[in-house]
């Protein structure tokens, strides 16, 4: 991966009638980069791609594609193609055919356009398919041709539009691995649009994350999972649990808050807040501790010794466990607040001591937790 | 069905069978409701369509008696008699005409049919009730529309003179231009119906794929969208063609007695000439020739049933 930036969205603007689909959209993805534009359907991410690729105009805004502006290009004059997320493979036509047409619109030798496509459908792991029809390929199958198809004729950029969406839980934890290999032998640069949070922090090396055709948070996977802005993405990504409160007192380290009548602690990484302010904070599942109330109390004294004691609050909120599932490998316990708000731990392993109506303190470690949506409220 | 759900469901009355008696008699018994339920299909397939089939067939190899029907004599020479130029000419006619009608309903029809296809629902909701109104009146009807607006200081002449693009009559009824226009009129319906159902099932994603891969409109249109639309041309075609071959009445109001075609001589040969035997054989050419360009569709489509049509 280099610098050079490849493709860059200033500005996007785009509405279907009254409907605002996106509302200035701003990206820039460097050469080689796998960028994955992540949110639930309706967020816009779909047009945007379909922008990229000149199938829909912007109402305003800027497309670069390689330092040229291609706003106005149609998309067989755009160095980018697209693999549609239901394979949109040509019926009437061979695999190969399919893979070879655009060599073919570019009146490359037919020789040529064979060894290409039998190359492609090498890297796709379907060599020997060049004579089916689509009709007789799998899901999979036909997924891989839809990749070939698109690679074929080295784009600068390839889209990807949710394409292991209409695949099984299997055969699409197999094809991020294969895509990510591909990627990496042709170091091609993507843009990969999904709903799942999973994938995007699987395969990206960037992360966009999309809210009502806005982008939320841009930033590496990491980013976005260990340091959520919002609690918009906090929930999405991390399906991390948002407390409100009101800050008690800051050491430059950390930040104490009150919420629901006990005090709670967060890593305050920089902000600084004063007494009174209202905080949201975001702890994911994984990092909720719950200890059965009846253990010993942890009464607050202050973040340090000259901090002052502001009464006589307990560390960690009150709660009661509601119910306990398992899924995903994990054990989520859900327990109700004391507003009556839910909040989810999750525990590895089947089964846990703790039965529903058992009551607990919620804790967690300060660095554990993250201060979101700090703009949103002041 | 019946029986048994009265058995399950209502008490058994004295002198009724039981179920478990209903059980054994079940398989015939529905084996019987089968065949009588298809009866009346075999019966109004043999009646209506073999029957005169084979009447027909029969009646082409017969010779007309002097003054009414036909004698029991077998002989070949009315097919012989096809081969005579006068006859062989207004077979040729009838072709040429076919194909020019043919050409022009596909010209008109397949862009029609196409672009109603790429409308909302409500647009082709109005567009296909725009498309049926004519057919709640007889063609025949109007036909004599045309009549209207064809015939000397017609309404077209009418038209074209207030406009001053000609200063004389065209006299347009009565020519072979009048019949093309009629026959095009009343077939164009059935290519926009067949094209239209075949671009209504074409997944307008595939366009933009070949738009993505480098395809211009035109050679996006012509590799993905033609392509797959081709099975409703081919079929608007026939549709076309093989009526086209005997709408002999649209060629004798609007052509007056110059526009002779197959459809017109067989009309002749059975009501004026009352020679039967011949008018069959025509028939039979004229079915074969038919039956011939179904089976070069289904060929070339590889479809089996006409689009459109079901």
């Amino acid at each position: 991966m280099d610098d050079t930036v490849i493709l860059q969205l200033s500005q996007i603007h785009k509405s279907f009638g009254d409907v605002k689909v996106l509302d200035g959209i701003d990206l820039s993805v460097r050469k080689g980069e796998f960028i994955t534009l992540l949110g639930p359907s309706g967020c816009g991410k779909t047009t945007t791609l379909r922008i990229i690729a000149g199938l829909e105009r912007p109402d305003s805004g800027r497309v670069f594609i390689a330092g040229k502006d291609v706003t106005n290009e149609e998309p067989n004059r755009r160095n980018v193609n697209t693999v549609f997320q239901n394979y949109a493979l040509f019926p009437h036509m061979t695999v190969e055919a399919n893979i070879g047409y655009s060599l073919r619109l570019k009146r490359v030798d037919k020789e040529t356009i064979k060894k290409t496509v039998s190359q492609a459908l090498e890297l796709v792991q379907l060599s020997g398919y060049e004579k089916r029809m689509p009709d007789e390929l799998s899901g999979g199958q036909k997924q891989r041709v839809a990749i070939a198809r698109a690679i074929v004729n080295q784009p600068a950029v390839l889209l990807l539009d949710e394409p292991l969406g209409a695949l099984d839980l299997q055969l699409r934890r197999q094809m991020q691995v294969e895509l990510k290999r591909l990627r990496a032998r042709l170091g091609v640069t993507f843009v990969y649009i999904t709903h799942d949070q999973e994938e995007a922090l699987n395969m990206s090396d960037r992360i966009a994350v999309m809210r009502n055709g806005k982008f939320e948070q841009i930033g590496t996977p990491s980013d976005v999972y260990d340091r959520p802005k919002t609690s918009y993405v906090a929930r999405f990504v991390g399906s991390a649990n948002i407390v409100e409160g009101t800050v008690l007192e800051s050491d430059g380290q950390r930040i104490a808050f009150r919420s629901q009548g006990a005090v709670c602690l967060v890593a305050a990484r920089g902000a600084r807040l004063s007494p009174g302010e209202a905080v949201r904070v975001a702890v994911r599942s994984e990092m909720v501790d719950l200890t059965p109330y009846a253990s010993p109390e942890l009464p607050y004294s202050g973040l340090d010794a000259a901090g002052g004691n502001p009464g006589d609050s307990q560390v960690g909120l009150q709660a009661v466990v509601k119910e306990k599932n398992f899924a995903g490998g994990v054990l989520q316990i859900t327990v109700s607040l004391a507003d009556g708000s839910e909040l989810v731990a999750s525990r590895h392993g089947i089964d846990s001591p703790l039965v529903p109506g058992d009551k607990v303190r919620v804790t967690w470690q300060p660095e554990r937790a993250v201060l979101v949506d700090l703009e949103e409220t002041p | 069905m019946k029986p048994e759900a009265l058995a399950k469901t209502g008490e058994p009355r004295p002198g009724e069978p039981t179920s478990r008696e209903e059980g054994a008699r079940k398989p015939t018994k529905r084996r019987d409701a089968m065949v009588l339920s298809v009866l009346p299909l075999y019966v109004f397939t043999f009646l209506f369509v073999i029957g005169p089939l084979v009447y027909m067939l029969v009646l082409s190899f017969l010779r007309r008696a002097e003054v009414w029907g036909v004698t029991l004599e077998f002989t070949f020479e009315n097919y012989a008699n096809i081969l005579k130029p006068v006859y062989l000419k207004t077979f040729l006619e009838s072709l040429k005409l076919a194909c020019l009608t043919t050409l022009l309903v596909a010209l008109f029809g397949y862009p029609f049919g196409y672009f109603m296809a790429r409308q909302n629902a409500a647009w082709k909701r109005r567009i296909m009730v725009l498309l049926m109104i004519p057919f709640w009146t007889s063609s025949l009807v109007r036909l004599y529309g045309w009549i209207i607006i064809f015939r000397a200081n017609g309404v077209l002449d009418g038209l074209l003179m207030a406009l001053n693009i000609t200063n004389a009559p065209l006299k347009v009824l009565y020519t072979y231009a009048a019949v093309v226009v009629g026959m095009v009129y009343a077939l164009v319906p059935f290519m926009i119906f067949a094209v239209y159902s075949s671009a209504e099932k074409l997944d307008w994603q595939l366009v933009e794929a070949a738009r993505d891969l480098g395809a211009t409109p035109f050679q996006a249109f012509w590799t993905v969208s033609f392509k797959l639309t081709l099975p409703g041309l081919l079929s608007g075609i026939v549709l076309t063609f093989i009526p086209s071959m005997g709408l002999f009445f649209i060629a004798d109001i609007l052509g007056g007695n110059k526009v002779v075609l197959v459809g017109n001589l067989i009309q002749e040969q059975l009501m004026k000439a009352r020679n039967w035997p011949f008018a069959a054989a025509l028939s039979v050419v004229l079915l074969t020739l038919t039956s011939i360009m179904i089976a070069l569709y289904r060929k070339i489509s590889g479809v089996k049933d006409l689009e459109g049509l079901v």
